[in-house]
């Protein structure tokens, strides 16, 4: 017969195995991600200048620059974030403070799952063939928006519906007995208390729409533009006008395409150095992010 | 006697004056719920959108192109004479670049899965599972500049005479910028199995690794289940990695050492260059976009009824 012990040491040596083995896995994915961008500032990092960062493109590398495409990417984020954020608050305050439990409303959820899934390129499908062709808007800075902010409405109400849906009933139930009406308890009482977790589904959903390129190729993004949009500001009344939203324009993530599929190496620094930006951005507001949830987590007990 | 009198008709219509303004806020208590009912409409009008325009395209294609030839022909050059409209070439693309990704993705997200959930004390887990989701953020074109630069020599190291863009290159990258989406959801199901299951297999004197193999797994597996096909699903749908990395070369081949081009990558080809809107050119972006289309919807509904059934379990 075998020893007890000696059975017992055996699984708690399997045991330790597998957790070295689970370690490892967690780590490639950390591992990837830590060369990947030490790749990127190996390649880039001499390229990342001030020069760099104010030149329009050029056909050599060593003049160009991504000033168009980091102008771009902040205008499509103006408008992405204009039109997905108080659609997606409103459907989600819709769908978790007024939906009856209908055939509409579970309609209404089942599509926004699908939405979620849906591909981001089919997203610039859909804005090509409405918005360019039948609408006829153009290829703008709006129309670029609007398509990411579609893509990003699905990531924003439901990461909406979880915040308001973690606001306990007794504020709610509190609010009703002192009189108020329904819109007061939501607008007084529940989004206030949700919007720590508004702002982090929000900012990550930016954070997507400012990486994402597919969607606006196909929309027609120019990818070498050296015209600037015009200005918001002007000196008669009101003083700001919103004619940049009608202009061509390009992406910070087009811009690295471009260059990456150029043949010479000299450009290949340039979207290293373009992507460095890129990833720094996206990054920091993850991080910014990811802080938040932190803080709202630790402040906040029920 | 008359003064009680004129204070109460004061007070009578004090009381009017307010309940008008009561009823002028809940009419705009009416209007609010209205406007909130379009928002939360608004994603039903942008499906709508998205069907109207890739049918009412594709049924221009499809006017000019039989359907039989479409997904039976065995070479796609709708560019150039003579056109070929065989929709296989880029189905075998898309389907073995995900294939190549899931083998890269699914192991090591499983076993993340496991770890973080059955082994790692909560403090690795707070810090990790946030570490991990930033692969996920990391924009997709960046993933292929590391793919072309970086991942295609390494494997051209390792497999002599690898073209720098094939198939497998595109996979492996695309297979760990899913990895996150495999590990979070599959460990969130398996958090989710209740404890007494597991103290009753550490009772029976299983140890941890058996206990997360044989019964957490198991009872989680319609939500595992999810996390893969939710995985399967963003790889079928990912444009730029295979763009960059894939070769771009419509071959009908199910090899991944060879080159190959993606329903995705086809789009963003065509999207490039300039082409006339209503000609057959243009129309084909819509026909493969519906071909996508269907394809993740197909998979993205039998992900929702396995979430829902592992939502419904405990």
């Amino acid at each position: 017969m075998k020893d007890v012990h000696q059975i017992v040491r055996g699984q708690k040596f399997q045991d330790r195995c597998f957790a070295v083995v689970g370690f490892l896995c967690t780590l490639v994915g950390l591992i990837v991600l830590s060369i990947l961008i030490i790749d990127l500032v190996r390649d880039g990092w001499s390229r990342l200048d001030y020069q760099f960062l104010t030149s329009f493109p050029s056909r050599r590398a060593g003049n160009a620059g991504i000033l168009v495409a980091w102008l771009g990417s902040i205008m499509v984020a103006i408008v992405t974030a204009f039109t997905a954020v108080p659609l997606g608050i409103a459907a989600a305050i819709y769908l978790e403070e007024y939906a009856r439990k209908n055939l509409l409303t579970s309609l209404v959820e089942i599509n926004i799952t699908n939405l979620a899934g849906v591909p981001s390129i089919i997203y610039g499908l859909m804005s090509l063939g409405l918005f360019v062709y039948i609408l006829g808007l153009g290829r703008n800075v709006f129309v670029g928006g609007l398509t990411l902010g579609f893509l990003i409405l699905p990531i924003i109400i439901v990461a909406t519906r979880e915040a308001i849906r973690s606001v306990p009933n007794g504020i709610r139930e509190a609010a009703y007995a002192l009189g108020a009406t329904k819109w007061q308890v939501i607008w007084h009482h529940i989004l206030p208390c949700s919007v720590n977790g508004i702002a982090t589904g929000t900012i990550i959903a930016l954070s997507r729409a400012l990486g994402e390129s597919a969607p606006l190729i196909v929309v027609g993004a120019l990818v070498f533009n050296t015209v600037l949009p015009p200005s918001p500001i002007q000196n008669e009344f009101p003083y700001v006008n919103a004619k940049w939203a009608n202009s061509e324009f390009s992406v910070l993530p087009i811009q690295v395409f471009n260059w990456v599929s150029r043949p010479q190496e000299a450009f290949h620094r340039n979207a290293a150095a373009a992507s460095i930006v890129l990833i720094f951005i996206t990054l920091t507001l993850n991080g910014l992010a990811m802080f938040i949830r932190y803080r709202f987590r630790k402040r906040v007990q029920w | 006697m008359s003064v009680d009198l004129n204070q109460l008709r004061v007070k009578i219509s004090e009381h009017r004056a307010k309940k008008r303004g009561r009823n002028f806020s809940a009419a705009s208590e009416q209007v609010i719920e209205l406007g909130l009912l379009g928002a939360a409409l608004s994603s039903i009008a942008i499906t709508l959108g998205i069907v109207f325009i890739l049918c009412w395209e594709s049924i221009g294609f499809f006017k000019e192109v039989s359907v039989v030839e479409f997904f039976t022909d065995t070479q796609w050059t709708p560019l150039f004479a003579p056109p070929h409209y065989g929709i296989l070439p880029l189905l075998t693309g898309t389907l073995m670049t995900t294939f190549v990704a899931l083998c890269v993705a699914l192991p090591i997200g499983t076993i993340t899965a496991i770890y973080l959930s059955e082994f790692a004390s909560s403090w690795v887990r707070e810090i990790v599972k946030p570490l991990l989701e930033l692969l996920s953020a990391v924009p997709t074109v960046v993933y292929g500049y590391f793919a072309l630069y970086l991942v295609a020599p390494l494997l051209q190291k390792l497999i002599p005479d690898l073209p720098a863009s094939c198939m497998l290159t595109a996979g492996v990258v695309m297979g760990i910028m899913i990895i996150p989406y495999v590990s979070s959801l599959s460990e969130d199901a398996m958090r989710a199995v209740p404890m007494l299951l597991r103290e009753g297999a550490y009772a029976l004197g299983a140890n941890r690794i058996r206990t997360a193999l044989t019964v957490v797994f198991p009872a989680a597996i319609s939500g595992i289940g999810a996390a893969y096909i939710l995985g399967l699903s963003r790889a079928i749908g990912e444009t730029m990695i295979v763009a960059i990395a894939g070769g771009m070369q419509p071959k009908l081949s199910v090899n991944p050492a060879d080159p190959a081009m993606t329903v995705t990558a086809y789009i963003v080809q065509v999207s490039q260059g300039d082409l006339p809107h209503g000609s057959i050119g243009y129309k084909t972006i819509f026909a493969a976009g519906l071909t996508l289309f269907v394809m993740t919807l197909f998979f993205n509904v039998i992900g929702h009824y396995l979430k829902k059934r592992y939502r419904e379990a405990y």
